[in-house]
């Protein structure tokens, strides 16, 4: 019975690999039943061989994590591959089920019901039998049985965890989510509208429900600043990557300021765990920037860098000078010498096209107009922020001269540009800018075009993150944004009874670094490229 | 005034006897050697004030030969040589450090023209048709050794104009016994259907990896494109320099003509450029004495050698 098993190996292996080209969907009655039979299996494996092929108990024991629906599996394909063996089941019926399930004869096709009542004592019974075999075998220091515990968690750390927001569709992940703020006493916010099936894994909010209105007044959790900047976000009143961070520090400066060390408390430990449900609250209002991650990562430490002996007043008045300093040197002087290099690259004569607005593109035209360059801009906007009427507002009053067109005329205004200036809010580690949604659209025509593309980017954006496309991890936002009222009528305004119908209202998207000819960073002037090796390098300093 | 106008002819004169003497020489070669003949007759009194004379001094040099190799040279001498202690209390110790670094640098640097040839000529098989542009010493010194590894190769070499020195590098080309064939710049397209590989030197690397080289380069790289053929390009460190055009009309008009027309001629919209740029997407690896590096691997390069 148990040779069978490893005998038919081989015919099972056929199967695997026709059942992987016929990619079936797994359901999820398939998915439970997946996981019994390969508890079977394990079973079986382990008592006939105990202590040999700790590979493959050890790849079994791995095959859990499937059942989650989205997690990054680092297993090679053939890992995955058994766990479609039972697929090909239903349709075929037994023999190839019963090679793998020694417990049942070769008789017609078992019934799954018999299966798991049968072996659930047993089952319970070999567990625990294999826990005392481990124990003892741990304790004579034997490193057979703790070789097939060792291939599980050395794998373990290499299968990374998603992070929680980009996971909406597993409901596994929301319990634990809610779990978690109602032990920090934060509301939580529930998502509003139809998704669209392709970003159904990320959360979307409605404005007019702002976490706020769930909140008690006064507040005794969140600090009153943190609720407002809450609120800011929330309503789209604080936009831009740069003036969120900044905000930011801002609320977290006034804190420290209102902090007051509770009695057998120390500082540096105390006040970052005063700081988690603030944190996860603006992430309910809004999801954080990757400059606002990065912020965050810099207070923390150097909170806990505050050495003990500090007296509080000193103590605070040392966190309130690194947040000034980390502002300044990060956003405002690195501000001037991005305009620095810039300006080197605007000659007279040029004709310049920028996108929405983006708060460091508008500081480097307006440094180069003080500067007597001759040059005129071209404002591209988009719906439904219509961002760029607010960089419009700033160039026109300063007296340079600007033309505005929406995206849609984007290729009829290309030929007569020289130069595309694009903001960024973060910069992959993969070299790919993550921007407002459009830019990628811009840097493709222009690409098309042969006009040359410079992404002006501060040191402080940059992230470890990888990502190829837009769907993996984005921002949705209001879909009712999407509606436009004209002449008194309002387009889609009953949206909501279409089953059918999803609007999508996407905030970001990633441009590749082949469209980007230049990136301006105040290190300097570099390729898209050659991000990783600024962060290395960055890294190496701190 | 006086003294200064007087430093500089000397240096000149200086510098236009090594490239005499020496005429396989790099000119960056050269101005690194008058740079370090300068060092050491320099009678400054400060650090600051040698480094500020050695900055003048390359600017100088720039004006009697205006190729980018000579500007980057000069500033990787200079760093190269600042780029150690200089705490001792006394002058004269300190520029004899320097002066020491400046001879390892000479060595380094005379030795970089080998390196590459011998990283390039493995790339070269045995038949293989090769096409390069106007005079260019590395390439002569790949194919040199190329030669000698007992390969048979043919080269079609551009006449490129206005000053047609293609054909002096298909006359040492002939010397070598390698069967070589002119051909006009108008015919790179025609010929480069018979080609296997094509191969040309740079006067500058700049920070994007494209390269700055003789007119005529971004033509025969954007035809070995739609070709499909590789475009090796061969250049000795001391060449990559901090700049970074976006196209042709953004590198600097101090590198676009020669030295004698960037004093003489008012008018420099009516002269003709001598060099272009070459952008990092042509271009399928550079050959360098730190490496074989595609054009991505450029910038990293740079970081290191200049931050």
């Amino acid at each position: 019975m148990a040779d069978c098993g490893e005998a038919n190996g081989p015919e099972r292996k056929n199967e695997i690999v026709r059942a992987k080209n016929e990619e079936k969907e797994l359901t999820k009655e398939e998915k439970q039943r997946l996981r019994k039979e390969k508890k079977q299996q394990k079973k079986q494996k382990e008592k006939k061989d105990d202590k040999g092929s700790s590979e493959k108990s050890g790849r079994e024991k791995t095959l859990d994590p499937l059942s989650a629906s989205q997690v990054l599996s680092t297993q090679s394909p053939t890992q995955k591959v058994p766990a479609s063996a039972p697929i090909p089941v239903p349709p075929s019926g037994a023999p190839s089920h019963s090679s793998g399930a020694p417990s049942h004869s070769s008789s017609g096709a078992p019934s799954p019901a018999d299966k798991p009542a049968k072996s659930k004592a047993e089952l319970k019974a070999e567990r625990r039998a294999r826990q005392e075999a481990d124990r003892a075998s741990k304790q004579q220091g034997s490193s057979s049985s703790s070789k097939t515990k060792a291939p599980a968690s050395d794998l373990n750390p290499v299968v990374k965890r998603l992070p929680e927001h980009v996971q909406v569709d597993d409901p596994a992940v929301v319990k634990r989510l809610a779990k978690k703020l109602e032990r920090q006493q934060i509301p939580l916010r529930s998502d509003y509208g139809y998704k669209v099936s392709l970003f159904s894994h990320l959360h979307q909010y409605s404005r007019k429900a702002p976490l706020t209105q769930l909140l008690s007044i006064p507040s005794s959790v969140i600090h009153p600043s943190i609720v407002r900047l809450g609120l800011q976000y929330s309503q789209g009143i604080v936009t831009g990557s740069n003036a969120r961070s900044v905000a930011l520090l801002h609320a977290f400066k006034q804190v420290i300021m209102d902090y007051s060390t509770p009695p057998n408390e120390e500082l540096s430990r105390d006040l970052v765990n005063k700081l988690k449900p603030y944190i996860s609250f603006l992430n309910q209002c809004r999801p954080l920037s990757a400059s606002m991650g990065n912020a965050i990562k810099y207070i923390k430490k150097e909170i806990s860098n505050i050495p003990s002996q500090y007296k509080e007043e000193e103590a605070k008045t040392k966190l309130l000078e690194c947040i000034d300093k980390y502002i300044d040197e990060k956003v405002v002087l690195a501000a001037k010498a991005i305009s620095k290099y810039a300006i080197e690259k605007i000659s007279d004569g040029d004709v310049i096209l920028v996108y929405g607005c983006s708060s460091l593109v508008n500081h480097i035209l307006c440094e180069a107009f003080d500067k007597n360059r001759k040059f005129r801009v071209i404002v591209v906007d988009s719906r439904p922020r219509l961002e760029g009427r607010e960089a419009l507002r700033r160039l026109v009053q300063i007296g340079i001269s600007c033309t505005y067109v929406l995206i849609s005329a984007l290729s009829y205004v290309l030929p007569e540009v020289s130069k595309v200036f694009l903001g960024a809010h973060a910069l992959l580690a993969n070299g790919y800018v993550m921007s407002r949604v459009g830019t990628s659209q811009i840097a493709l025509v222009a690409r098309a075009f042969n006009v040359p593309v410079l992404v002006c980017c501060e040191t402080y954006k940059f992230c470890e993150r990888v990502q190829t496309d837009s769907f993996v991890s984005n921002e949705l936002d209001d879909p009712d944004e999407l509606m436009v009222t004209r002449k008194g009528k309002t387009q889609l305004e009953d949206w909501h009874d279409l089953s059918t119908l999803g609007l999508l209202n996407l905030v970001y998207d990633v441009t590749p670094p082949d469209f980007v000819d230049l990136v301006i960073t105040d290190l300097g002037m570099i390729p898209c490229t050659s991000v990783p090796v600024v962060l290395r390098v960055k890294n190496v300093d701190q | 005034m006086l003294v200064e106008d007087k430093k500089q002819t000397e240096q000149k004169k200086y510098f236009r006897t090594q490239m005499r003497t020496d005429p396989d020489m790099a000119s960056a070669v050269a101005a690194i050697r008058t740079l370090l003949e300068f060092l050491r007759r320099d009678k400054g009194e400060t650090i600051l004030g040698l480094r500020e004379s050695l900055k003048w001094a390359t600017d100088c040099l720039t004006r009697v030969d205006s190729s980018v190799a000579v500007s980057s040279g000069g500033e990787l001498f200079l760093r190269f040589i600042s780029l150690t202690s200089l705490e001792h209390q006394d002058l004269a110790r300190c520029k004899k450090v320097m002066e020491e670094r400046g001879e390892l640098f000479l060595e380094k640097i005379s030795l970089s023209r080998t390196k590459v040839a011998k990283l390039c000529h493995t790339f070269i098989k045995d038949g293989a048709k090769i096409l390069t542009h106007s005079y260019s010493r590395v390439v002569l010194r790949v194919l040199e050794k190329a030669a000698a590894e007992k390969k048979r190769f043919t080269v079609y070499v551009t006449e490129s104009q206005p000053d047609t020195a293609g054909r002096q590098m298909a006359e040492a080309l002939r010397r070598l016994g390698v069967p070589v064939t002119v051909v006009l710049d108008a015919a790179v397209g025609y010929v480069l259907e018979k080609v296997d590989l094509v191969i040309v030197g740079a006067e500058g690397v700049v920070e994007s990896g494209g390269i700055i080289n003789k007119i005529g380069t971004y033509q025969m790289a954007v035809c070995s494109k739609a070709h499909n053929k590789p475009f090796y390009v061969v250049a000795e460190s001391f060449k990559f320099v901090r700049l970074y055009p976006l196209n042709q009309q953004d590198v600097p008009d101090r590198f676009k003509y020669k030295a004698d027309t960037l004093n003489n001629v008012s008018e420099l919209s009516k002269e003709h450029p001598v060099i272009d740029y070459t952008p990092p997407s042509l271009i399928t690896l550079l050959f360098t004495d730190l490496g074989v590096l595609t054009p991505s691997a450029v910038s990293d390069e740079l970081i290191k050698l200049y931050l």
